[in-house]
């Protein structure tokens, strides 16, 4: 992640520690103070700072880093809203971690979740290698459509986790990223202003022009992902699908738990039960039409979700899969399940019990909390 | 580059003595939204001018924000940028440290100076965390709080800027409370705290002095503060033309002193000998009249006591440094 950043041209980086986000601002630090990274790194004094630093800075017309997760999210949600709002190609890695309170700090998506709709692009990575291009990717993606993008990644699973990388050369990224295209900044003559006052006459336009942008980022993102394949052969695209194709049971998810549910859905094909997987590589935009291909064979869907919306019926990634499902006229046995909060450990036995349970004949519609065999 | 290294650069240099010393272009479009006579409009349509060339100017929320810059029309013929209420500092630190990436890049000469403008809830209160981040990182920027003695764009609620005893909505005075039960924050001090090589007070009824301010805090290598003095008549309840003398009794009767830390060493700039009695500053503004009746005599002598005691204490740190 921090080697993205090295390698990716960065002129800023301002960011604050909170686990499990801190490996990546520490090496990023390291990388500074040895000359290997170019930028320059604020050592802001709260989340709220660096998002604040990345937006000053990027109007400058400079290339912008920040990370952070959790409570760090949940401090800058304020200048997430700035940031979309000022279309300004800000990236930013979220480690995946669980809110306060109580105090937790493992993996789930109550923060991102929280900030869904603060204007960002949400790409979520199930590894690191995954994590490490996607951060490439993103600064590509969000200066071609003015919009800011957050790379997603379960915290601990993927921020402490030793596993092989195949990081491309340095030149290599930074031909690739290249430098910003000019975009209107603060050092434009004559000069502009930027961040006015909106009345009630005007406002919605620039949300909806947020929106259209958004709606029109699928091509954009998926010419980044094919001009990334040619120089690493790597490509993610905005789902991935597993064993899908006959399944009649496919499980939905995002991050890093797809893996578990994919040796899982391997292993009862053998048992008879044909099942799948699909994992999201974008949430935002929502990927709805490549969703429907990958599950319209299915009879019944699981969608995991690692955050609550309290209150609602179906959870946030549920509700998702659930109105695309309407928009194409299918009616399908959903079944929204709330796993791995906290941290909350989800193996392949896991994804197992649910898929069988998705393979009896149920009601169309089930919600609940998955805690295992028992609440242990 | 640290906060404190910087060498004195400002003295002789800096001193404005004359309107023909100043440019006279205007950095700052009439036409704005600002009541009649807004005393931080002029504040900062002077220090404007006494800048050698255009800084980039970020602003806080607040009433300079909310009257400059109406889409699709602004006031600014200057780069500006307002992204909220509490983090000018922070945004300002970021424009800062993207353009010295920028310059090492060779994709720009320069840095450009960069100006903030925060009114005294922006900076006392609820952005004094991102000030203290931005002066203790070194970041080269002047931060000017104009300071109207409340949050007068919500409608002139208290903060921590308020004086004692003042009215406004949420400390009116009645059979308990006299107004504003609390003393106004020595933000100067704070911000001197940091090591920031120039910090300073001053006020728009003293434009060459305010002035001559702006220019010293240009040459110092880092951050530097300026507390600018902006009276608001619709806040502080005094006739729009009573602007300037407003500010002019406040500083003539030792209520706002004029005063600067240059490295450290307290200087007073306007040494008020023979101040006129503070009546003379309360009983023309709505927001004090009631100090003067005798049901709040006592508030008005511990006022009287707060003022005696913050000018005091100056002289007290002004003369210990010359003492040095
Ligand atoms: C986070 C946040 N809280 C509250 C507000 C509402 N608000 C906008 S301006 C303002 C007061 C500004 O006071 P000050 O900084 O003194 O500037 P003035 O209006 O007096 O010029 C407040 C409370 C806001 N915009 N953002
Ligand atoms: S309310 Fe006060 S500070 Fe605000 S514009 Fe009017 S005079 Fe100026
Ligand atoms: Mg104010």
């Amino acid at each position: 992640m921090a080697h993205a950043v090295r390698q990716s041209n960065v002129d800023l980086v301002a960011a604050y520690p909170i686990t499990p986000q801190t490996v990546i601002v520490e090496r990023i630090a390291e990388f500074a103070a040895n000359g290997e990274f170019k930028g320059e790194f604020v050592p802001v004094e709260s989340e709220h700072s660096a998002m604040s630093a990345c937006i000053g800075g990027a109007l400058t017309g400079a290339r912008v880093f920040t990370a952070t997760a959790s409570q760090g999210l949940a401090l800058m949600h304020e200048m997430l809203y700035a940031a979309s709002g000022l279309r300004l190609p800000i990236v930013m890695a979220v480690a995946n971690r669980a809110l306060n309170s109580p105090l937790n700090i493992h993996g789930d998506h109550s923060d991102i979740m929280g900030s869904r709709d603060s204007g960002w692009i949400l790409l979520f990575a199930e590894n690191v290698e995954e994590a490490y291009d996607r951060v490439i990717q993103a600064f590509r993606i969000a200066e071609a459509v003015n919009l800011p993008v957050a790379v997603n990644l379960d915290g601990f699973t993927l921020t402490h986790s030793a596993e092989v990388v195949r990081m491309l050369p340095d030149d290599a990224v930074e031909s690739f990223v290249g430098r910003p295209p000019r975009r209107p900044t603060l050092l434009d003559d004559p000069p502009k202003s930027f961040g006015l006052m909106s009345l009630p006459d005007t406002y919605q336009f620039f949300k909806e022009d947020q929106q259209r942008a958004m709606e029109g980022a699928p091509p954009a993102i998926r010419a980044v992902e094919e001009a990334y394949r040619k120089i690493s052969g790597r490509e993610y695209g905005p789902v991935k699908r597993f064993l899908s194709d006959d399944a009649d049971i496919v499980m939905v998810m995002l991050g890093s738990y797809a893996g578990t549910a994919r040796v899982a859905a391997a292993q009862l094909r053998s048992e008879g039960i044909r099942a799948g997987v699909v994992s999201l590589g974008w949430y935002r935009p929502f990927p709805a039409d490549e969703l429907l291909r990958a599950v319209e064979g299915a009879g019944s869907i699981v969608v995991m979700d690692r955050s609550v919306s309290y209150g609602a019926s179906a959870h946030p990634l549920a509700s998702d899969v659930m109105t695309a499902l309407y928009k194409a006229g299918l009616r399908k046995r959903v079944l929204s399940v709330v796993y791995g909060l906290g941290g909350r450990w989800f193996a392949e036995e896991d994804a197992k019990r649910l898929f069988r349970h998705a393979a009896e004949p149920g009601p169309d519609f089930e919600s609940f909390f998955y805690y295992g065999g028992d609440r242990s | 580059m640290s906060a404190g290294s910087a060498e004195p650069k400002g003295g002789e240099r800096a001193q404005v003595r004359s309107l023909l010393e100043i440019d006279r272009r205007e950095r700052l479009a009439p036409g704005h939204r600002a009541c009649a006579g807004c005393g931080p409009m002029i504040a900062v349509r002077q220090i404007l001018q006494a800048y050698p060339e255009d800084p980039i100017v970020v602003n806080a929320t607040g009433c300079v924000e909310v009257v400059t810059s109406v889409y699709p029309e602004t006031s600014w013929l200057v780069p500006w940028v307002h992204v909220a209420f509490e983090n000018s500092a922070a945004v300002a630190s970021g424009v800062e440290a993207a353009m010295r990436a920028l310059r090492r890049r060779g994709e720009i000469e320069r840095e450009r100076p960069v100006v903030v403008f925060a009114g005294d809830g922006g900076t006392f209160d609820i952005g004094i965390q991102a000030l203290s981040g931005a002066l203790e990182r070194g970041h080269r920027m002047l931060y000017v709080c104009y300071d109207n003695e409340a949050y007068m764009n919500t409608g002139i609620q208290r903060s921590s800027a308020t004086p004692y005893g003042a009215w406004t909505t949420t400390s009116p005075y009645g059979s308990v409370w006299p107004g504003k039960r609390e003393a106004k924050k020595d933000i100067v001090a704070i911000v001197a705290a940091h090591g920031v090589p120039y910090a300073a007070t001053a006020s728009i009824s003293h434009w060459k002095d305010l002035m001559t301010k702006v220019r010293k805090a240009l040459s110092y290598d880092g951050p530097t503060f300026l507390h600018v003095y902006a009276p608001c008549n619709r806040g502080w309840r005094f006739d729009p033309s009573l602007t300037v003398e407003v500010a002019k009794r406040a500083v003539e009767t030792r209520f706002f002193p004029l005063y600067e830390v240059e490295n450290g060493r307290y200087r007073i700039t306007l040494p008020v000998t023979k101040p006129r009695p503070l009546e003379d500053f309360l009983s023309i503004q709505g927001r004090f009249r009631h100090l003067l009746l005798p049901q709040y005599r006592e508030a008005l002598e511990e006022l009287k006591r707060m003022v005696d005691e913050r000018w005091e204490r100056l002289t007290r740190l002004a003369s210990a440094r010359r003492a040095e």
